[in-house]
Order: C-alpha cells, then structure tokens, then sequence
C-alpha cells in the first residue's frame, strides 16, 4: 500500500485549489484521484463567462478558470492520477485512511493516508427524484448532462425546449441552446422566486425573451419514443398543480434544473455524518468532518453559486489539512455550535473552535425564502454581536457572515452562536 | 418455412424460445421492440410468487408453483441473479385474519410449501419496519426475488445460442392459414420494408396485444386489457427497509400494493391497478404515484418516500377470463396462445416454456436437439471478485478498470460485453437493463454521454442513429449549430 500525507478525492476546482493550499502550508506527499479524463471537473463544460470575477478580478470562463488553477498545482508539481474512481474511503486502526481506488492502468489499488479531502461534488436531480408524472421518452435530460453534450461533445440534445427549473445551469442552457439554434420556449420554476442567480435571470433569459413563468411545473410529460409535449401547470402555496391553470407546450426536450445534490455515498461509507439539509459533510471552522482526518470543501460539502467561493473554502481545508498531518491531530478544544434560525437554513462551518481559527471565520449559509429590508442578525447566546442590512435575499444566493477571533475570545463560556434574520 | 415463429420476445416468448431450442427445430422470435424485454416483462414487482394467490386448478396456480420450483436450477444454469427472500402477507387488526387463513388453505391446495402465519411478535423480529396495525402475515419461504431483465435476456441468449433466430424491430401487422402453417406479413420498424415469415406453428406471445393476434385467425375472440401498474424504485440507501416482499391482504378496498427489496439492493413499492383502453399507455399519473406512498403505509411504516429515484408503468396482460390462455386455439391448428399472461407471469415462464414448447414438439414431432448448451454466462460482474481476481482482469481486459457508471459502479469492461454478446445492447436503455449502467441514484445524468460513446465506437454506429429504447427515441437530433 503506497502512503500519501494526503489524498484529494476529486480534481476539480476544489481539489485543485485545497492542493495548491496544502502544498504552500507545506505538505508535499499529496495526490489527487479524478475519475474524469483531465482535471478541471465540472467547470470544463462551463464555457460561458463570470467566473474568476472575486479572486482574479477578471471574467472567465469555467476552462480558463480551472486553468488557472490546474497551472497552479502544475507550478507545485502536485501529483493526479485522471480517469481514476475512488471505490472506498475506511479509516484504519491507526486513525490513517485507507483509499482504495481503481483505474485502467493501475488496476485496484489501495493508498494510505494520514489526511483526506472529499472533493467530489455533486451531481443533478433526476427526473426520476422529482416523480414527474408521464411518458419516459427520450429527451428528457439534466441541464448538466445537455452543457456536456453541446459543450463539450458538440451535440444538440433537442430542438423546441421546455425547461423546468431556474437553477443556474438551467438559465445557461437556456441561452445556450439559443445560441445553438434551438428554441426555448419557457422555463417554468416550481417556486415563487428564481433558484439561480439574478444576473443570470437578466443575461440568459430576459436578454432572450425567454419567458420565466415562477410558480409552475411540469404534470405532464408526453411522447412514447421522443418527447412530444409536456404539460405545465400553476401551483398553489402547497405547490400542489392548480386545476384549469394547464398549458400544453408541444417540444422534444425538456431539461431539468431542479437543484443539485452533494454526492457523499464515500463519505457514508467512510462513517462521515451528513447533514440532512445540505446534503453534505457536518463540519467545524477546519472544515472537518467528524472523522478526524477528512476534510470536505466545495460542492460536496455544500452546493455553491460561485466557484469563487469554492475555491476560497477549498483552500481552507488544505490549509488545515496540512495543519492535521503536521500536527498528527486536530487537538481538543472548546467547540460552539452555531445555530441557524429564523430563516437561515444552515451554515457551513457547523461547529465552531473559537481558540483554534484564524483572526476571522467565514460562515456560509443559505436562506429559505426570499427576504427584503432584513437584517442578518448574529446572536452570542442572547447578545447581539452584529447586524448587517440587506436590502434582498434569496434562496438562489449562499451568504456569508465574518466572525473574528476577538470577538469570540471576549466570551470565555459562549454557548452557542445563533444566524437569523431579522426586519432591518 | 420456419417450424415455429414465436411473436413477442418478453419473458414469456422467450422462456418458450429456449425451452424449443431443446427440439431439432427452426424457430425464429419476432418482436416489434428494438430489444427483448421491453414491454410487460420489463415493468413489473421482479418478483417469483411462492403461488398462494391464485385459484386452486388454475393455470395461473399451477405454472407458478411450478415456475417457482424450477429457479433454482435456471438461476444456476442461466446465470439469472434471483434470491428466495421469502414473501409475507400482511393482516392489519381492521382486516379478517380468516380471510388469511382462507388465503394460506389456498396455497397449500395449490402446492406451496412451508406456508404458516406468523404473529406480530415474530414478524417484528423478521421485519422491524412492519405497520404498528399489523397483527399478523402469512409468511411463504419459497417467495423470492429476481431480475426480470436477465431472466428474460438469459432466456433469450441462450435460445439464440442453440439456434434460435430472433427478428427485432419487426411488426406482425397480419398472420393468415396458409396450406402448410400460416403466413406472417411484417413491417421493419426501422426501415419500413416489409417482409413475410413463413411458420407451421405460430406461438402467440404478444402480451398486451395477444389478442389481436389470436382474433386474427380464430373466431374465439379474446379480449385482453391493459391494466397499467405504477411503481416507484428508491435508492439503495432504502433498500434495506424490508427484507421480504411484503404484500397486503387484499380487502374490499383492493389488492394493496407490495413493498419489496429488489435483486440489486433497492426498495420497490407498486404497483397500482387501473385498466386503461390505449395499449401502449405506459405512463405514470400523478394519481398513482401519489397512492403509492399511501397504500404502502399500511404495511410498511416510515418509508423514505424522499428517497424514490425513478418511477414507471408497466401494462398486465389482463385476459377477460381471469386466467392464463394457453394453448391451441381450437379452430386454427398450429396456432398456440401464451395469452393473458398477467401476474403471476414473470413466476409461472418457466412452466409456460416448457408446457408451450412440449404442445408445439407434440404438434410438429419434433425430435430432440443433441446439441442443446444449457448453459449461459451472463454479465460478468467485477464487483464479485476478489481484489487479486480483478487485477488480473484488469490486466488482460483495461477495460474493467475503468467505471462508466459512478452510481452503481459499472466499468467500460461490462458495457462492452452487453453490445458484443449475443442479441447485444444497441440502446442506452439495453445498456442499462444488460450492466445497470444509468439505474443508479443520478439516473444517467454522469453516464449517458459516455455510454453513447462507447455504442457508437463498438457497435459501431452513428451518434445520430443512437436511441434511449429504439426507433424514433433518438437521442441528440444534431451539431451545434446546425439546426
């Protein structure tokens, strides 16, 4: 069994830019395991642009921007092994980490690592998750699936289009298939606000006269071999479809955009607990699980808007992942749990170690609503410590407050910290 | 001149396919679908029924108990994943525990052994997530579970091993007597020419549309509807909640719907009932996927309804008389029904193959087949090897080392011997029903573009040209930009 100090499952921008940190906070034995056939992950097939816009202070697109990165841990000599799949994560008796993974070349093999970082990210909500009634035709893909297809392979899954949901790949794939010749006739959202970006509203949809209809979804799909039509309807406050309110739009594809769910079934595996909102890794400010030794960053831990921000978290976790494999542990320490209430639906971290972070903690979250004139409030047990207007916030937008080490250190029997959002 | 043409290649067809393949014969299967086990066979409970349902003197009692008996030989010989679960049948405190009894009398007419009622206390230590109102099962060791796909595809493979010739994507649009047999005109779904079979015997099974077969050469009209059933598949993380197959004692308020753990780990719950008039009428309603969570409530508490994957619809066969229709129809010699074959059908194929093949043999004096290979392999399956197994293999074939489908870890190795085997994929959707690629959690979202490149390089075949199940399914319409 070769060891490693380090292993990276996922050679995406998460992975990519937790090397790059761990490497620079001095770990040298590192590898990435990437199941696809170059690094880069899902950004490859993001061709549009936006992306870099708060870390390189320019737009580019997703290729450009995981070049960027991919350069980097080319720079450090970081080691990758592609078109490999990471089979099993268990910890060992020794607290190290077994991985064992699998690829043409190498066969099955195992490593051991002292420290691993889940980096894998998530993957699409089916049709078959969303029990959308109807025929089963072909034509009915995941937005994610049509951007690699037309991006990437250079194929149009369809010419009339219907799409359900407004997360952001669906609003890219609505301008894109445009671009590429097809029609899209409506994206329907089941909820009354846009799940995706607002910007991506305005330049993908209005900019296209595509209509946005919120409120709406699709009962029913027809077609035996193709799709036919599909049927939208309005839904109520209980999001059940409203009679009479039907429309029958005749397309051959329709695509879906209805959410993104973080692929931990290696982290189940490896005893890693889940949190059963995000869907991803329960962690503390090292961004570590509660298996000491693995760490989680990016869309596996929680699903983002913008890879700027992954690769922020991610480099957090290669930061302390390095301080995990230098220091042989994380350590004890006094442990806060921060508590989201009032509209705040998580946070990411989860626990907090106020003598063990940086000068500053960022902590991400997302709202279960669309607010306006509101305020997030952040509570020391019942003491207010800060309050931040904000003019609007969307469920389509994650958020993120600044703790500092100051504060919490004034608070030697702090309890637990509470996010809310409050009337401004 | 073939000495039989059996017309639909479902599970049925096909059992009696390799049952004939035994004889010196020249057989050939037709079937209007791109690949075997694409109509009823493909959607239903993927169940062996132990045989307590049906009327003692039935077909139905009789091919089942008799199906059931013989899988475990046909597991082994055919390589087909089945496993006896066991089965019960729920009372809950508001149903008649006589109606139970009466149920488990049956069974035991019918020849189904170790049949006994258990009480709660007992079930609970079987089946920890049984309903709070259960108060009793009737529990049938010999229930089991098995993949409807490969029990079709095994029956299939291997009659086309011994000789059988299959003939997809043909539509019988008319059968007439001729001197000889019949005449048997078609249409190629994929090219639109016609071509006419030739057969001294004809066996009928065309499951929902057997019917129409038969009413086009005997006047003793049969009548068969379409009843669809609705199911949801949850994730494997599901998979787990029950351990048997797990049916509702059927009351005045219907059948139920059973709740079942499938050969592949998953949990199944369906399937509804409701006639319908279109036979091709494979769609799932809100209505009845609504129900499903419901109606299995009742037996099964605390059932991750967040966790369904997929959905479908399958369509029983549901002949007027209640029964199985087997056999000659009495004013067409040679023409033989394998017709309303409803649940318990997947169970009672194999007893259907052979009573079918032995009425053809007989008819025909046929002789036996010295060259009969009983024995198929089916998909190899790394994941059953040890670590040491695996590398070899990997060594010889790179392939196996390089997973497609990330949900249920299939390699390039398993898909590439679903399109070289005999009757090889030629869709995404035989693809899956051969490997599982694309069956897991994301449903083909990761896989599919891959999938289709491996088609399109082995087969080999166009991009344009690769379908989800078949003629008209295609799956990408165009280059950018070129619309």
């Amino acid at each position: 069994m070769k060891n490693y100090d380090l292993v990276i499952v996922g050679g995406g921008p998460a992975g990519l830019a937790a090397a790059v940190s761990a490497r620079d906070n001095g770990i040298e034995s590192i590898l990435i395991l990437e199941r696809d056939k170059e690094l880069g992950g899902i950004l490859n097939q993001c061709i549009h642009n936006g992306f870099g816009l708060h870390t390189f202070k320019e737009e580019l697109t997703g290729p450009e921007y995981a070049a960027r990165f991919i350069d980097q841990a080319a720079e450090r000599n970081i080691s990758y092994k592609l078109n490999t799949m990471v089979m099993d994560i268990a910890v060992m008796d020794s607290g190290e980490k077994k991985v064992t993974a699998m690829n043409r070349e190498d066969g099955m093999f195992e490593l051991c690592a002292k420290a691993v970082i889940l980096a894998m990210g998530c993957r699409e909500r089916s049709r078959g998750a969303l029990n959308i009634p109807g025929y089963r035709p072909a034509g009915i893909y995941s937005a994610g699936t049509a951007q690699r297809l037309v991006n990437m392979e250079g194929y149009m899954p369809g010419r009339e289009v219907v799409i359900l949901g407004s997360g952001d790949i669906g609003l890219i794939m609505a301008r894109r298939m445009t671009l590429e010749g097809a029609t899209v006739k409506v994206v329907a959202e089941l909820m009354p606000y846009s799940g995706g970006l607002k910007r991506n509203i305005v330049q993908c949809l209005d900019d296209f006269n595509i209509p946005l209809k919120l409120s709406h979804t699709v009962i029913d799909i027809e077609g035996k071999d193709r799709v036919e039509a599909v049927t939208i309807a309005e839904v109520g406050a209980d999001r059940k479809p409203v009679p009479g309110t039907e429309e029958r739009y005749t397309c051959d594809t329709l695509l879906l955009s209805c959410g993104l769910i973080p692929e931990n079934e290696l982290s189940k595996n490896a005893g890693v607990s889940i949190s059963p909102v995000t869907s991803g890794p329960v962690v503390n400010d090292s961004l570590e699980t509660d298996v000491p030794g693995i760490f989680a960053c990016g869309n596996v831990l929680h699903v983002h808007d913008l890879v700027d921000y992954v690769s922020q978290e991610a480099a957090v976790a290669g930061k302390n992942a390095a301080l995990y494999i230098q220091n042989g542990s994380s350590g004890d320490a006094r442990t806060v749990e921060i508590v989201p209430e009032g509209g705040v639906r998580y946070t990411v971290p989860k626990f907090i170690r106020p003598e063990r972070i940086d000068d500053t903690v960022t902590v991400r979250f997302r709202v279960g609503d669309v607010y306006k004139n509101c305020a997030v409030c952040v509570y020391l047990d019942d003491e207010l410590l800060q309050k931040k207007k904000r003019p609007v916030m969307a469920p389509g937008e994650m958020e993120q407050i600044i703790l500092t080490k100051e504060k919490l250190g004034a608070h030697p029997d702090l309890g637990r910290i509470i996010i809310r959002i409050e009337e401004a | 001149m073939y000495d039989v043409a059996i017309i639909g290649a479902g599970v049925t067809g096909s059992a009696i396919a390799r049952e004939l393949s035994k004889y010196h014969a020249r057989i050939c299967v037709i079937d209007r679908e791109e690949d075997v086990c694409c109509g009823t066979s493909k959607a239903n409970s993927a169940i062996i029924h132990a045989g307590f349902d049906a009327e003692p003197g039935s077909l139905k009692a009789k091919l089942n108990v008799r199906g059931n008996a013989m899988m475990d030989a046909l597991a082994g010989e055919l390589d087909i994943p089945f496993t006896r679960t066991g089965s019960l049948v729920v009372c809950t405190a508001s149903q008649n525990r006589a109606d139970l009894e009466a149920l488990m009398e049956k069974g035991r007419k019918n020849g189904v052994p170790d049949l006994r009622i258990l009480e709660r206390d007992e079930l609970l230590t079987l089946e920890p997530n049984i309903s709070d109102d259960v108060v009793c099962a009737l529990f049938a060791p010999t229930g089991g579970i098995v993949c409807p796909f490969h029990m079709t595809m095994a029956f299939a493979e291997n009659a086309c091993t011994n000789g059988v010739s299959f003939f997809l994507n043909t539509k019988v649009d008319h059968i007439e007597k001729s001197e000889d047999g019949y005449r048997i005109d078609t249409t190629h779904t994929d090219s639109g020419k016609t071509e006419t079979f030739a057969a001294k015997v004809i066996v009928n099974a065309a499951g929902v549309y057997a019917d129409v077969l038969n009413n086009m050469v005997s006047a003793h009209k049969l009548h068969i509807t379409a009843r669809k059933g609705e199911y949801c598949l949850l994730d494997k993380d599901a998979g787990t909640h029950v351990s048997h197959t797990i049916f509702q004692l059927p009351s005045k308020m219907g059948k139920g719907v059973l709740v079942t753990p499938t050969i592949h780990g998953n949990l199944l719950i369906g399937p509804t009932a409701v006639d319908v008039e279109n036979k091709d009428a494979v769609n799932t309603t809100q209505a009845g996927l609504d129900s499903l969570g419901r109606t299995a409530s009742l037996s099964v508490k605390n059932i991750p309804m967040r966790q369904v994957i997929t959905s479908f619809a399958g369509l029983r066969a549901h002949e007027e008389g209640g029964d199985f229709v087997i056999g000659e129809a009495a004013d067409a010699p040679g023409f033989i029904n394998a017709a309303g074959i409803e649940s318990p059908g997947l169970s009672s194929a194999p007893a259907i193959g052979e009573m079918v093949a032995q009425l053809a043999a007989e008819f025909l004096g046929l002789s036996a087949n010295p060259d009969f290979i009983p024995h198929r392999k089916g998909i190899l399956r790394p994941e059953t090897l040890s670590m040491e197994e695996r590398n070899r293999l990997i060594a010889e074939h790179p392939e196996y080392g390089n997973i497609i489908c990330r949900c249920e870890m299939i390699t390039e190795g398993e898909i590439m011997d679903a399109i070289h085997r005999p009757l090889g994929a030629r869709s995404l959707d035989g693809v899956k029903r051969r490997t599982r690629a694309g069956m897991g959690r994301c449903q083909s979202g990761f896989c599919s573009p891959r999938t289709m490149e491996i088609l399109e390089r082995e087969v080999p075949m166009q991009m344009f040209d690769i379908t989800k199940n078949g003629v008209g399914s295609n799956l990408v319409v165009g280059l950018n930009k070129e619309l």
